[in-house]
């Protein structure tokens, strides 16, 4: 099973090398179609042996002894992701073929699109820090080129702040690991955490906020989060679909790992009242925002709040939900933008003032923008109900009543913000300004409109397979809190 | 590990700072340079003490090879990094004639929307004005 | 760029193939010595900026089959290849053989397997370095698409 694990990175890359040399647009449509079904396939019998043994697959590059290899490491939480991703990405490229978007006939898009699939997946996979930055780098070069590939100015402008922003935070990042490597002569995760509990408790900290602080930009927490909404609403609508549902997402998972494997259960507290500033003041910019993309950026944040929330609070019960709740929200977030994505193909505009009727106009549609909406507001029976009260019930048993209230007022605003958008884009007369009257509005968009319909049919089996999966989330979050076991995995890797 | 080096650094860090704070883009392409640099002055500085290479073959204390590895990593992406905002800020030029970060139009609508509702006070909300 | 007519000469009759000569062996060298793809591709990459700096095109241009986007993936693809090819032998991924064969002649010459990842490292990095002159070196055609709206 351990020569699987390195697949769903080496086969991307492969593609993204092939389609520099082979630059038909069919064929890299073909190649990069065959690339993420087969990485898929490999990620699934990976999650399939790690969910039935229990065990933590690992794989050395190189074959290399002891803490000389690079290891890549799918325990379940990894597996899981790894999943998800491949399916949330293989959807949004089905999506972006059929947008017809001067982008995606770049020769450039698949090569990067298939970079960024490569980065995501080592990202989840991978065993050592220095690893893991190399692989943020991979994807964030991707992200930079897909946010700006049309080149024009507003792309532009959006375009250098999230470059800027991303490389302090690559800075950041480096440094932490410069200096754990100082402080403790090992970047491996399964060397680490022996060695980090040895160290002073000042240096100790210092190392914590530093990490803390990297991927806190990159998952977008309260104070660090001004890039996203500036940045995503520009991107091509397949493109913000990705990063929206995923990007932000690898950076909770690092926090993820940060939480539970280096500095386990250290500034909880701290992580705590972020995660909950991060609801609160994320939904509160969703309700005065007037664009569609721009309320469903505010949503990441205000949702990623309610993750670092559940990891802030700690133990199995809240770990647990969390990663319930990350399971569930990449695809929800993603069907959303991809939504969006054919509004704004349909009527030119992506704007509350714009856009009306839609309901009237293709009522399937509305279907498809309901679910996914309802499910991030966190109505039963829908995964989100579940995430959400996954997380009320690990918050009320850790005694943190302030955030499960915050938590429960922020659900109300996310339906209010919800609404929003569902009486100015889906209700009222359709709008004259709409480009295309002639209705049947999924018939002309038929491969986005599958895609779409894909991912949320995605979301309603993850909202029936809840029990499993909840299971699931549960040995994963106990295998995250069993610091041993991951060490005594790698340790004993062949 | 000698305090110039930590000197060095901080020379660094804060020339690179401060060039980021710029709104012209080349001059922020030039502070990531710096910074890079001084990141990557600060790995080696405390990563590894002093010796010789480390080559098969060579005699004596041998410097740690793996800050060197993590350095040469860094330098390669900083290169790639420094090449993109490049291209950015050139792109920039080409189409607006200068190469310096523009404002949020979006974000200064909001702003003004916010103004316009609390000098007319709570009546006419700015979505049934435009409607 | 260069307007002197002894440093022109001088670039192109001598350091460009002086260059290329250090570079090939820097990088062939690189297995248990310093070197490497990476720094032989760099060295390869100077001679290119010299060129330019001369005022020429980078001679790698003349040959549409090795223009610099080509020359990227294929260099990607070899170092790649390397990469995933013990996996069908049985090993793990980047893992290295060394095979050593008698060369009439020669003698006995040692192969070794990631000397193959260290050209496409190569490969990949005097491509980067192409596409850096060939797209900001010069003006316009460098982006396909043009700005949509107005130039201001």
């Amino acid at each position: 099973m351990s020569s699987l694990v390195a697949l769903p990175i080496l086969i991307p890359l492969v593609a993204a090398a092939l389609m520099l040399v082979v630059r038909n647009l069919f064929a890299q449509r073909a190649i990069s179609f065959a690339a993420l079904l087969s990485s898929l396939a490999t990620a699934t019998a990976v999650l399939v042996d790690v969910w039935n043994t229990g065990d933590i697959a690992v794989s050395r590059l190189g074959g290399w002894p002891g803490s000389f290899a690079i290891t890549l490491v799918s325990d379940g939480l990894s597996s899981v992701l790894v999943v998800v991703a491949l399916v949330v990405t293989a959807t949004v490229l089905l999506f972006a073929v059929g947008q017809q978007t001067p982008d995606e006939h770049s020769p450039y898009y698949h090569p990067v699109y298939m970079a960024l699939v490569a980065g995501i997946s080592q990202a989840f996979l991978a065993g050592d820090l220095f690893n893991l930055f190399v692989a943020f780098e991979v994807l964030l070069m991707a992200s930079y080129v897909l946010l700006t590939l049309e080149g024009n100015r507003e792309q532009i402008r959006s375009g250098t702040t999230y470059v800027v922003l991303n490389i302090i935070e690559s800075v950041v990042l480096v440094m932490a690991v410069g200096l754990i490597f100082a402080a403790t002569g090992t970047v491996s995760f399964a060397e680490l955490p022996e060695r980090i509990a040895a160290l002073p408790d000042g240096v100790r900290m210092g190392l914590h906020l530093l990490l803390l602080i990297a991927f806190g930009i990159k998952a977008a927490v309260f104070p660090l989060f001004s890039w996203l909404p500036d940045s995503y609403p520009t991107a091509p609508s397949s493109a913000s679909a990705v990063f929206a549902g995923l990007l932000t997402k690898v950076g909770v998972y690092c926090l993820i790992r940060v939480q539970t494997l280096l500095f386990p259960g250290e500034l909880s507290n701290l992580v705590m009242v972020v995660g909950v500033s991060t609801m609160a003041i994320g939904v509160l910019g969703a309700i005065s925002q007037h664009d569609m993309k721009r309320i469903l950026s505010f949503h990441i944040i205000s949702q990623i709040g309610y993750m670092v929330f559940g990891l802030g609070i700690g133990g199995a019960v809240a770990i647990a939900a969390t990663i319930f709740y990350l399971i569930h929200h990449i695809p929800v977030k993603t069907s959303l933008f991809l939504v969006e994505g054919i509004i704004e193909r349909n009527t030119g505009s992506s704007s509350l003032d714009d856009v009306s009727g839609l309901a009237r106009k293709s009522p399937l549609l509305a279907v498809l923008f309901l679910i996914p909406a309802m499910s991030l507001a966190g109505f039963p029976p829908l995964s989100g109900f579940l995430a959400k009260f996954a997380l009320v019930r690990g918050g009320l048993s850790a005694e943190q009543y302030i955030g499960v209230g915050v938590a429960i007022v922020v659900s109300l605003l996310t339906l209010v913000s919800m609404v929003k958008i569902w009486v100015g884009a889906f209700w009222g007369e359709v709008a004259p300004s709409s480009l295309n009257n002639s209705g049947g509005v999924l018939r002309q968009h038929r491969s986005m409109a599958s895609a779409t319909a894909i991912l949320v049919g995605f979301t309603l089996v993850i909202a029936v397979a809840a029990g499993p999966l909840y299971e699931f989330a549960t040995r994963a979050s106990d295998q995250l809190l069993d610091i041993e076991r991951y060490i005594s995995a790698v340790r004993s890797a062949s | 590990m000698s305090i110039w080096a930590f000197a060095l650094i901080a020379v660094l860090f804060a020339v690179g700072s401060y060039l980021l704070m710029e709104r012209s883009l080349t001059r922020v392409a030039l502070g990531v340079g710096v910074i890079g640099n001084g990141v990557n002055v600060l790995i080696i500085a405390s990563g590894s003490d002093a010796g010789e290479a480390p080559i098969i073959g060579r005699e004596g204390v041998l410097a740690d090879p793996l800050p060197q590895a993590l350095v040469l990593t860094a330098i390669v992406i900083g290169f790639a990094l420094l090449t993109f905002l490049m291209t950015l800020a050139w792109r920039n030029w080409t189409i607006t004639g200068n190469d310096e970060v523009e404002d949020d139009v979006e974000d200064r609508m909001i702003t003004r929307r916010a103004e316009q509702t609390e000098k007319l006070g709570d009546v006419p909300h700015p979505e049934d004005v435009q409607t | 760029m260069i307007k002197s007519k002894i440093l022109e000469e001088l670039i192109d009759r001598w350091l460009t193939k002086v260059g290329t000569l250090v570079a090939i062996f820097i990088t062939f060298r690189g297995h248990n010595a310093p070197g490497g793809g990476f720094a032989g591709g760099l060295i390869l990459g100077a001679v290119f900026v010299l060129q330019y700096l001369a005022g020429q095109q980078p001679t790698i241009r003349r040959k549409p089959i090795l223009n610099p986007e080509r020359l990227l993936g294929f260099g990607l693809l070899l170092a790649l290849v390397t990469t995933a090819a013990p996996l069908f032998v049985g090993g793990a991924p980047l893992e290295s053989y060394i095979w050593s064969i008698t060369l009439p002649q020669i003698g006995k010459v040692k192969i070794v397997s990631s000397t193959f990842f260290d050209f496409g490292v190569f490969f990949v990095v005097v491509a980067v370095v192409l596409l850096v002159l060939t797209f900001l070196g010069t003006r316009g055609g460098a982006i396909s698409h043009e700005p949509t709206d107005g130039v201001g």
